[in-house]
């Protein structure tokens, strides 16, 4: 059968289609994880204040709260961690962290993930 | 009953007192005294500098810059427009005294008349009225800001000299130093936790500038062309904050620049400058 070009390039984006659509959906089903939380300049912005010494790439962090390091000895308790992430100002009124829950600069479970990772460090 | 009396007049003049202590005049002198135990390095003149006053570096990199300025060209524009009479024959430096040399180091100033702060930018808008021009927008960097680009050069090397006189005006003032040590926004920062207290600290790369002498080099020019006066600044820090903002030239953002500006009495004005 001799292909004309309007079914050459309806064959063409068929295979393209369905090239592309596995692709997509890969990229909705990568979930963000608590360090792309961390990093993010408009979600947790970690970075902006806290360097991450354990952590290779934290480039150029920034110094205006502690580094966080050595975190499960300085929380025992992972619950007043995740307090003061999510209202720090709550057991400090001084603090000028922003207060990630209270503000719902983050979601529940963003935080959580945050939580995770900041644990870790 | 007389002891409490006494005990009353002698609350109210504690409290006296203490109002007293928190004049204008005290807060900037409090306000040089805390820079210099913070800084001891940084000279009292080099507050008009910004964050550069910390950074040697960044420093150098602004004064080889300012050599040959990219945005020489927007000034030049500015000055055009300055120089070009009205249609009735008269000219912006017919408006102030000494022809404008020194005009933008006198603002803000509290307008008793009016009631308000009256910031440069609106004392230039009064003058286009005057002349029976339309005023320009506060906010728009094409005209309000090539016009100050060049205007308030002509008050370089004057020291500002920011004036308080009368319950109205301390009000003001006042009004302007609760908005600047006031939590805003949705990442609830005041301009103080950045710009006093954290001053110096880095934000990821960049270095926090001390407000003393926020108000002196205005407009800058961010990366070399891009124009941003000082009203458009509070504009963009509410923004950082995530606060909604202002229109440029609201009565909280001229008393802010009022309180800030008055803090930094006795600094050289320098406007058009790099910033990065």
């Amino acid at each position: 059968m001799k292909r004309t070009p309007i079914t050459l390039g309806a064959t063409l984006l068929g295979a393209l289609f369905l090239y592309a659509t596995p692709v997509l959906a890969d990229e909705a089903k990568k979930e963000e994880t608590g360090k792309d939380i961390a990093f993010n300049k408009s979600k947790g912005n970690c970075l902006a204040c806290h360097a991450m010494p354990g952590v290779a790439d934290d480039q150029q962090p920034g110094n205006s709260g502690p580094p966080l390091i050595a975190m499960k000895d300085r929380f025992p308790d992972k619950k007043v961690l995740r307090a003061k992430i999510w209202d720090a100002t709550a057991s400090n009124p001084g603090s000028y962290m922003p207060p990630m829950g209270k503000h719902k600069i983050l979601s529940e479970q963003e935080i959580d993930k945050v939580v995770d990772f900041v644990y870790g460090l | 009953m007389k002891k409490l009396l006494l005990t009353l007049v002698g609350a109210g003049a504690l409290l006296g007192a203490v109002y007293a202590s928190a004049s204008p005049e005290d807060d900037r002198v409090a306000t040089v005294n805390y820079y210099k135990h913070k800084f001891p390095d940084v000279k009292f003149k080099d507050y008009i500098y910004g964050s550069l006053a910390l950074d040697a570096d960044a420093k150098a990199q602004y004064d080889s810059i300012m050599e040959f300025p990219p945005f020489e060209t927007v000034v030049e524009q500015g000055k055009k427009m300055w120089e070009t009479p009205f249609k009735n024959g008269k000219k912006y430096a017919d408006c102030f005294a000494n022809g404008g040399k020194g005009a933008a180091a006198m603002y803000p100033m509290f307008d008793d008349k009016k009631g308000e702060v009256v910031i440069f930018d609106e004392a230039l808008n009064a003058c286009r009225v005057a002349n029976g021009e339309q005023p320009y927008d506060v906010g728009d960097a094409k005209t309000m800001g090539v016009l100050l680009s060049y205007a308030r050069t002509l008050s370089d090397g004057y020291k500002v000299n920011t004036k308080i006189n009368g319950a109205a005006a301390v009000a003001a003032y006042e009004d302007g130093k609760k908005t600047f040590y006031s939590r805003a926004g949705q990442l609830n920062f005041s301009c103080a936790n950045c710009h006093q207290v954290d001053a110096g600290v880095r934000l990821r790369s960049e270095l926090l500038s001390p407000h003393l002498g926020h108000t002196t080099h205005w407009p800058v020019f961010r990366g070399g062309d891009n124009l941003v006066t000082l009203q458009n600044r509070y504009v963009g820090c509410h923004k950082t904050v995530r606060h909604v903002p202002d229109k440029p030239g609201s009565v909280r953002y001229k008393n802010l620049e009022y309180f800030e500006s008055y803090i930094s009495n006795g600094l050289e004005m320098h406007a058009s400058v790099f910033r990065k």
